[in-house]
């Protein structure tokens, strides 16, 4: 599982993905059972998780905008504030 | 509703052509039955009459207006909803008037709980039928993202249903939103708040507009009716249909509407469907460092107990030396045994060998030793012979038989020729050659025998007659010469010697005789000597 899902790069994972490997690897590790030479690249690859999650975490900002129907009945989002 | 019921009332009625009041009435009647031959009211029942007969008589009416109503014995016994005064009910049937007493009146079939039971009752109906459809099955029902990136929410712009979305939202994790005006109640809304979910979903990827991945149809509450948009079908077929997971919102907790069944997740509050939306940014942040922390900690354990896994291990591995040493001093020993061992066999051999070639003399040595036997065989045989030699050389000469000897050897040669030389002259008197000399002749058969007697004479003999100086043939007693001639066919010459031979062979043939024996006696000597 951890094979194929090295395969994928982790700029293209989504957060919960991310999240989710970053804990298995973690649970992995804890375990003890991982070999020293997979731990350590188990290791590296957690730590790429964990940057990349944080970097998802960071990137929040509440951007509302509100949808209009051009006359082609196609939609276009405009920049809107609450009262 | 009531304007319904004002309209025949405010038909003008023509002043033209003149009616009886028979014929009005009755115009009346097919009118209204005509256009009212179905259809449903809604209102409060009140003076409720059931006649002996079982039909039963009663008035429904609201706030402004009241109209009487009927219910035949037939279908009074199939009403699901007993009728009693103040129940407000929805009745169907069909209009119709009673000239008699210019009244007009509604003949109930079939009658209902009014109001929201009768909404319900809709609401059952239609949830049943879209169930049947399939639109509610659980597996169709599309799982939340866990972190949205975009969120596309449906509800109206203005209003707390937004607010509060957006201020959860913010408190929990602030997302991009994008929000479709739309109204929540009243005619239209229902396709409006389906046609923004349809046009959510008609958002592609890599627009200007982001497409949502997450969708929330949310209203505030009210009453079923202000709710009812969100029973439309067409809101809930749209739903259904959406490729985006929605979150459905509407009215409070209590308030079921059929957008939530078609609905992946239904919030119980627009609050609640924006906490269902996103998780909390500082959790996950919190899990994150825990993670962290975590994968810190993991890998450096993992690492010490690898490292003393490693050293308890190196403890427990022996030194080399330590490995090798038994076996070195097997090795040894075993060398060493070895080394003994063919030395010793070595040894065993050598000494064999030395016994074997102790035993095994050279050719030479043997030579050797015969050669030294024979030699001193050799010596003691010449050493006995010697002792021999002088024993018998003593003996001879203490016997002087030497002397003896030569002395009587000459003796004896000296008797014996003088004795040779009288015998010699002896013999040389007696010889027959002396005799032959005389003028004697010899006759000898052609065997060498003498012939020394006539008597021994046969006719015709042939002899050899032996003279001194020679011999000659001759032919003895001849009874006639032819025959003599044929006998022995000899010359002339023997023939002539014949007759005149016979007396000198005797002589001959004894001093031949004397002469041999003489010469048998010298040999005699001589062998002797």
């Amino acid at each position: 599982m951890s094979e194929t899902q090295e395969k994928q790069p982790i700029s293209n994972m989504s957060f919960e993905t991310a999240l989710r490997e970053l804990e298995t690897i973690v649970t992995g590790l804890e375990s003890g059972d991982i070999p020293l030479e997979m731990s350590i690249a188990s290791y590296e690859r957690g730590t790429e998780l964990k940057k990349h999650c944080e970097e998802k975490l960071s990137e929040a900002r509440l951007r509302v905008e509100k949808i209009s129907l051009n006359p082609d009945g196609s939609a276009s989002a405009t920049e809107m504030q609450l009262d | 509703m009531s304007d319904l019921f004002s309209k025949p009332a405010a038909k003008p009625v023509s002043n033209v052509p003149e009616f009886s009041v028979t014929e009005l009435s009755f115009e009346l009647k097919r009118t209204v039955e005509g256009a009212f031959s179905h259809v449903r009211v809604r209102g409060e029942i009140s003076g409720f009459k059931r006649a002996a007969s079982g039909h039963m008589y009663m008035a429904l009416k609201d706030a402004d207006a009241v109209m009487d109503a009927i219910c035949w014995k037939g279908n009074a016994s199939r009403l699901a909803v007993q009728p009693e005064d103040g129940l407000e009910v929805v009745a169907t049937g069909k209009l119709t008037t009673y000239p008699g007493r210019s009244k007009y009146q509604i003949v109930i079939e079939t009658m209902e709980m009014a109001g929201e039971g009768a909404l319900l009752k809709l609401l059952e109906e239609r949830k049943k039928k879209l169930a049947a459809e399939g639109l509610f099955d659980p597996d169709r029902k599309k799982e939340i993202p866990y972190l949205p990136e975009v969120i596309g929410i449906v509800t109206s712009p203005t209003g707390a249903v937004i607010r509060d979305i957006l201020h959860r939202l913010q408190d929990r994790f602030p997302r991009h939103v994008l929000l479709w005006p739309v109204v929540v109640q009243g005619d239209g809304a229902a396709e409006k708040i389906a046609a923004a979910i349809d046009g959510f979903n008609q958002v592609r990827e890599g627009g200007d507009v982001p497409r949502p991945d997450l969708l929330i149809v949310a209203r505030g509450g009210g009453s079923l009716e202000d709710l009812w948009s969100f029973n439309e079908e067409v809101v809930v077929r749209a739903t259904a249909a959406s490729d985006i997971p929605v979150i459905s919102a509407v009215g409070h907790e209590t308030d079921t509407t059929l957008i939530d069944f078609a609905s992946d997740r239904r919030a119980p509050t627009p609050t609640g469907a924006a906490e269902m939306a996103v998780p909390v940014r500082v959790d996950l942040l919190a899990t994150v460092k825990d993670f962290e922390r975590r994968l810190l900690s993991a890998q450096s354990r993992s690492l010490d107990m690898k490292t003393r896994h490693l050293e308890g291990l190196s403890r427990g591995l022996p030194k080399p030396d330590a490995l090798l040493q038994n076996v070195t001093q097997r090795l040894d020993d075993v060398a060493d045994k070895l080394d003994i061992g063919w030395r010793s066999r070595l040894q065993i051999s050598q000494h064999k060998l030395d016994q074997l070639s102790g035993r095994l003399r050279s050719p030479a040595q043997l030579l050797d030793s015969k050669a030294d036997k024979l030699s001193s065989m050799n010596q003691r045989l010449i050493q006995a012979t010697k002792a021999l030699q002088s024993r018998k050389s003593d003996r001879f000469e203490a016997m002087r038989l030497g002397d003896r000897l030569d002395q009587s050897f000459e003796r004896l040669q000296e008797k014996q020729k003088s004795r040779l030389d009288q015998l010699a002259i002896r013999l040389e008197n007696l010889s027959h050659k002396k005799v032959l000399e005389r003028g004697f002749a010899v006759i000898q058969r052609p065997d060498g025998s003498l012939l020394s007697s006539v008597k021994a004479v046969e006719a015709g003999e042939t002899v050899q007659v032996q003279f001194a100086d020679g011999h000659a043939d001759a032919v003895l007693g001849v009874g006639s010469f032819t025959q003599a001639m044929e006998a022995v066919r000899q010359p002339d010459v023997k023939k002539r010697k014949k007759k005149e031979k016979p007396v000198e062979a005797i002589e001959e043939i004894e001093t031949s005789k004397k002469a041999k024996k003489k010469d048998t006696t010298d040999d005699r000597q001589d062998s002797l000597f």
